[in-house]
């Protein structure tokens, strides 16, 4: 290993950031894919591995990855959820890796939501 | 740089380790192979994170899911479900107790939101064997800015703003001791790293050095070039801590070859370097001239300190020596700023350095709690949030009793006072100390005599033998306690006990025996009248003390619901136990060695122990 700079602090730091975002929470953007066994079947792993590939691709790091249970809605697997920071999430139905690749390039790097795969915006309430 | 979206944290402190976590992560591997889940999850050690008593535990980020007490036969269910289907297995969470409904985050959990972190602000964040770890969270920061844009004499007034005071125990400010040592004649000085936790039930310094070995680094390399003139810097660690000695030595060396220890650091002339010293394990060896003479290789005994050792320490050069928690405050302070530190804590300490306690103190949270392991909390806390709050409350629903805070040169605290503020001079008030941060607690079922006689006898062994008051008084008044346990105690060993107490406090060369007495000053205080009823009536309230118990069988229950089975009576080692089978037994008083067997082995809890 060479001698660090003060810069190379940064470098270091920028490097490890991903990581970082992921122990720390907070990032820009969660997406959630949804594995659910009827997701899993319907091919939920395909999209799982090409949003990780896209988050790489992009050096994206402050963008978070997660997966949850079944959404309820079975048939339109897979599905993912696209939440940015305050804004409300957004559910997208019958992924596939083409339509993930431009989920995220659109709405996740750009913000803009990508309406014709959208099944609706906002969460089912709790109680 | 390779992508996880999964960061599956194992925690790698010492309590964790015991109890299998390094197997825990053999298994996790094995089993995200299996699932094919390794080129999006990463397994990773961490420090210590404080919850002790749950432990072994994961934390599986980037949601924060809180896994405790983990067996290998968990973790196939665990991978299946929650790394690859994001269900969060139940039965491995934390259920607080009372309560039905487990907490999945960490962050939820009372016992880690209630804590303010400075100087385990990394735990469970980061791999203590990975200097890029440390330094993606900030580390070595305060090195840069100390380097390129601040005077040694800057970093002094940061230091003495913030009111940092010494984690160890005394409670010395840092920055009056570091410019002592910086005024102090002489071309070469020294910085030491006390990490020669003692105290029993004490591990702060331990998880620090375990959890984030880089920050103690960082904080001396800070001191030495704040305090001019120093080199070279010991860390001086007990052998009984392997895997601290050992992440010591591998953030030495990875410092080593990053360039930030050696010769010329960041290319700014500056030259420090850092070395371990492994000490036996004596207790004496955590004041500051017996460790200082242990390093030079000499027995490990105190001399008089009418010069400081900020004058006159390691090989007769100025030495400046503070906590290993003392050193991992002093970047945070650097980075942030005095004003930010001050903000927590206590009084004001901008005209007197005394006048207030600053900033967080961790404490290891121990004994007959909920929640036992590491905690930090602001300066000024309560203790009994610490209990309540924190701990969670008495084991089993029991009742409190004590609180003992310092270790053994502590005292105890009663219920009465549980709301004072944690700070410095609040607790040498009440008779007892901050200490290093040991805090034992105790429930109804506890003896104050025998707490007082348990902590009196560590003292007691681990005295170095050089002075007489020490080496003899702690002896005597040790036999004193060990009469009163057994029933031959009198009203006027009371006052004796106080008498020696206060002549070991007034005349032992150093704080070992300066603050020895205190469980007993305190126990004497606060609990006389479990004192009296062992000298006086001759019985131990709590049922501790066995030589004051008298052990008898209830006839009605032997008979009636036991049936006279004679187990007892195969039990009793003294063959004080008389009765035939299927009929009452009873125990002979005379022969009865009390030695509780017939209790342990009774299924009808017929025994009665008064």
């Amino acid at each position: 290993m060479p001698r660090l700079k003060i810069e190379d602090l940064d470098k270091i730091a920028d490097q490890q950031r991903r990581k970082m975002t992921v122990r720390e929470g907070g990032g820009k953007a969660k997406i959630t894919v949804h594995m659910g066994t009827c997701g899993i079947a319907a091919g939920a792993r395909n999209i799982m591995s090409t949003f990780l590939k896209e988050i790489e691709a992009h050096n994206a790091h402050d963008v978070i990855l997660t997966t949850s249970a079944c959404a309820g809605l079975c048939s339109r697997e897979p599905m993912a959820t696209v939440e940015l920071a305050g804004q409300a999430p957004v559910k997208y139905v019958d992924l596939t890796e083409e339509k993930a690749k431009k989920i995220f390039a659109s709405h996740v790097l750009q913000g803009k939501l990508v309406q014709d795969y959208a099944l609706s915006i906002g969460s089912e309430r709790i109680q | 740089m390779k992508q996880y979206r999964l960061q599956v944290m194992v925690c790698a402190g010492t309590g964790c380790v015991s109890n299998h976590s390094f197997e825990l992560k053999e298994a996790l591997d094995r089993e995200i192979k299996k699932h094919n889940l390794q080129n999006e999850t990463e397994v990773v050690y961490t420090g210590c994170n404080g919850f002790c008593g749950a432990g072994p535990i994961v934390v599986v980020q980037p949601d924060g899911i809180f896994y405790q007490l983990l067996k290998v036969t968990d973790i196939p269910h665990l991978v299946e479900e929650h790394l690859l289907k994001g269900r969060p297995v139940k039965k491995n969470l934390y259920t607080p107790p009372a309560e039905k409904t487990p907490i999945p985050k960490m962050a939820d959990i009372p016992f880690f939101s209630d804590q303010t972190l400075i100087a385990l602000r990394n735990r469970g964040m980061i791999d203590p064997e990975k200097i890029d770890d440390y330094i993606a969270r900030g580390g070595y920061k305060a090195l840069a800015k100390v380097l390129t844009s601040m005077k040694p004499d800057e970093v002094m007034s940061e230091i003495k703003a913030s009111g940092l005071r010494g984690r160890g125990g005394g409670g010395f400010p840092t920055g009056v001791k570091w410019e002592t040592c910086k005024k102090a004649h002489g071309d070469t000085k020294y910085v030491i790293c006390n990490a020669d936790e003692g105290d029993p039930g004490a591990f702060m310094d331990r998880s620090i050095i375990e959890g984030d070995p880089h920050a103690v680094i960082e904080g001396m390399i800070i001191g030495a070039y704040a305090i001019e003139n120093v080199h070279q810097g010991y860390i001086y660690v007990r052998m009984e801590y392997p895997l601290a000695i050992k992440r010591f030595q591998i953030a030495i060396q990875q410092a080593r070859e990053y360039g930030l220890l050696g010769k010329n650091i960041f290319a700014k002339g500056f030259d420090f370097d850092l070395d371990v010293r492994r000490g036996a394990g004596a207790f004496v060896c955590g004041e500051s001239t017996a460790l200082m003479a242990s390093i030079e290789g000499r027995p490990g005994e105190p001399r008089a300190k009418y010069i400081h050792t900020v004058e006159k320490g390691l090989w007769d050069c100025p030495t400046c020596l503070n906590n290993v928690e003392t050193w991992v405050n002093v970047p945070q302070i650097i980075l942030k700023g005095a004003k930010w530190f001050s903000s927590v804590g206590t009084g004001d300490v901008s005209i007197d350095p005394w006048g207030g306690s600053k900033g967080t103190k961790v404490f290891s949270l121990a004994g007959k709690v909920n929640n036992t392991g590491l905690v930090e909390v602001p300066m000024g806390i309560s203790l009994g949030d610490i209990v309540y709050k924190i701990g969670g409350g008495i084991r089993e629903g029991k009742k409190f009793k004590a609180v003992q805070t310092g270790g053994p040169s502590g005292g105890f605290i009663p219920e009465s006072m549980l709301d004072i503020p944690v700070d410095y001079e609040e607790l040498t008030k009440i008779g007892s100390m901050m200490g290093s941060g040991g805090m034992v607690v105790c429930d109804e079922e506890n003896c104050m005599v025998d707490m007082a006689k348990y902590f009196l006898k560590f003292t007691q062994e681990e005295s170095c033998g050089k002075c007489i008051p020490c080496r003899e008084g702690t002896k005597r008044m040790l036999d004193i306690l060990e009469r009163i346990t057994i029933g031959e105690g009198t009203e006027e060993d009371l006052l004796l006990l106080e008498e020696l107490s206060n002549m070991i406090v007034e005349s032992s060369l150093c704080a070992l025996g300066g603050s020895a007495p205190n469980p007993v000053l305190t126990t004497l205080k606060y609990f006389r009248e479990e004192y009296e009823a062992h000298v006086k009536n001759k019985k131990c309230p709590a049922k501790i003390c066995r030589q004051l118990l008298t052990y008898t069988i209830d006839q009605k229950i032997c008979l009636e619901i036991g049936h006279g089975c004679g187990v007892c009576k195969k039990n009793c080692p003294d063959a004080a136990i008389i009765g035939e089978r299927k009929t009452v037994h009873y125990i002979d008083p005379v022969k009865c060695g009390k030695c509780g067997a017939c209790y342990d082995v009774c299924n009808f809890n017929a025994i009665i122990i008064e």
